[in-house]
């Protein structure tokens, strides 16, 4: 039992869901939450669609104090705090007075407060260094989002921010795996959050990796495993799973709603076709294979992959990359799904987003649709089944669930979740 | 500046950096920023940038270093007024 890391807390603020119960609802319905935004039209976007979680401002007082959200311009930090209070609270745990030393975080993010930076250059080239005010560093920090987590909880332990682009929230989840697993916590809030539109978005769409045919359908943008996928969509928001060691989560008589088998991080090096921005297939087959070795179970007991699969040219090469890595014949295949289809990318949240829902689908038995690839791509279907990409809502016992994010930089996570058992 | 009316704009001016709100009830001229309304040091400079806002004058490092409390603050600004003529 010492040894053992289960999930007792969920948080996900999501383009298609704010809140654990709109998300549930949103990705068993298979509803997107890509919309037209025409900010990014009027500033020349080729791809004029996104995913931006939709947040009010009386929620966000259920989060912030009135000071704590003056001159607060920090989105990624806003859906990361939302999404880690929120899952917090679903473990059941309270706000400190006194730090806990037993917990802490790891809370991933690609950029922190991009609009708050923004806003200081101007002044700054306008020699207003002086009329910054308080707010610009914790905002700007990377570690910002982990900052504030770790002031508002009172957490004790390691506090910290992991960035490995879209890897990140994936690598999050093992890195505060492996901190229990080597006794040094008994709580860590894992997670990741991005900042959303057009400053974080600019420089895919100046690569012309994001696509610009679905302006006027934006639903039908994200189009991950089909055969009209024309690149990705971006995405924000935040995810957060509490990790806690089993004897603690048991001491409190937590929910738990899956067990943390482990998994695997490494990268390609940016060698033998790995480069800056594409990944190298024999590290991520590796990566794969050592994520299931880690987790000490049979590549055939997995009953469902939750892919990267992020709508571009390499999702193909991405299954194949799982059949190689799992040693899997096309017919022992499980059902592979892309929450990407439903929020876009999430970029530096996409990990932990799309674990949630991995989450999810073990603790209530289903495997949300994939939506947007009806047309599949003829180099999936000559790999595996159709009906492995399902498109509609299965429902049925999920055992093992494998999630996979790759990232810039020829980096790699993969993380198995299981049913949690009292074996 | 009637003494009662700058008390009262200074409050408005503080209000949001306040976080015992106890002490604020019984603000005085002794009022300590920090240790009685508990105010974040980091938010001081945010209280000398509405200051300067509201007023419009320019608060220096060496005055800002002496606005602890309710009386110093109001002594800048009645000489940072007096001073703009």
């Amino acid at each position: 039992m010492k040894d053992r890391v289960v999930i007792t807390g969920l948080g996900v603020v999501s383009p298609n869901g704010v809140g654990l119960a709109a998300f549930r609802e949103a990705i068993k319905a298979g509803q997107s939450g890509i919309k037209f935004y025409p900010e990014l039209k009027e500033l020349g976007f080729s791809c004029c669609i996104g995913g931006m979680p939709e947040i009010s401002e009386a929620l966000k007082r259920d989060y912030f104090t009135e000071l704590q959200l003056k001159d607060f311009k920090s989105s990624g930090i806003l859906y990361g705090c939302m999404a880690g209070l929120d899952a917090w609270k679903d473990a059941g745990l309270a706000l400190n007075e006194a730090p806990d030393f037993e917990s802490g975080t790891i809370f991933g993010a690609g950029t922190s407060g991009v609009e708050k930076f923004r806003e200081a250059i101007y002044k700054l080239d306008a020699k207003q260094v002086r009329r910054l005010g308080s707010t610009v560093v914790a905002q700007t920090m990377a570690s910002g989002v982990s900052a504030y987590l770790g002031g508002i909880i009172g957490l004790g332990n390691q506090v910290s921010t992991n960035s490995s682009a879209c890897s990140t929230g994936t690598e999050a989840i093992l890195m505060g795996y492996d901190r229990i697993k080597a006794g040094h916590a008994q709580r860590m809030l894992v997670g990741s959050c991005s900042d959303d539109g057009a400053y974080v978005w600019g420089g895919f769409d100046a690569m012309r990796v994001l696509t610009y045919k679905h302006n006027d359908d934006p639903e039908k943008g994200s189009r991950p495993m089909s055969a009209t996928a024309s690149g990705f969509v971006p995405g924000s928001g935040a995810g957060a799973l509490v990790l806690e060691s089993l004897e603690s989560a048991l001491a409190r008589k937590a929910t738990i709603y899956a067990e943390v088998l482990g998994g695997e991080v490494n990268s390609g090096g940016q060698r033998n076709g790995g480069t800056m921005t594409a990944p190298n297939s024999d590290a991520v087959q590796r990566c794969i294979k050592k994520a299931v070795a880690n987790a000490g179970i049979k590549a055939i007991a997995i009953d469902a992959i939750n892919g990267h699969l992020t709508a571009t040219i390499k999702d193909a090469t991405e299954i194949e990359n799982w059949m190689i890595g799992l040693n899997l014949k096309a017919e022992e295949f499980p059902p592979i799904n892309s929450l990407k289809s439903m929020v876009g990318h999430c970029l530096s949240a996409a990990g932990s987003i799309e674990s949630v829902a991995a989450v999810l689908q073990v603790k209530e038995g289903f495997i949300f649709p994939n939506i947007n690839c009806a047309d599949l791509n003829e180099d999936i279907a000559a790999l595996i089944p159709a009906d492995r990409i399902p498109q509609k809502l299965i429902e049925k016992d999920i055992n093992i669930v494998a999630k996979a994010s790759f990232g810039f930089g020829d980096v790699n996570a993969c993380v198995i979740f299981k049913k949690y058992k009292n074996k | 500046m009637d003494k009662e009316a700058l008390i009262a704009e200074l409050k408005e001016i503080i209000k949001p950096y306040v976080q015992d709100q106890e002490a604020f009830g019984n603000l005085t001229e002794d009022t300590h920023f920090i240790t009685d309304l508990k105010i974040n040091s980091a938010n001081l400079v945010d209280i000398v940038l509405d200051t300067e806002d509201k007023y419009n004058i320019e608060i220096d490092n060496d005055s800002m270093d002496k606005m602890s409390d309710v009386k110093s603050a109001m002594g800048v600004i009645e000489e940072k007024i007096a001073a703009k003529g």
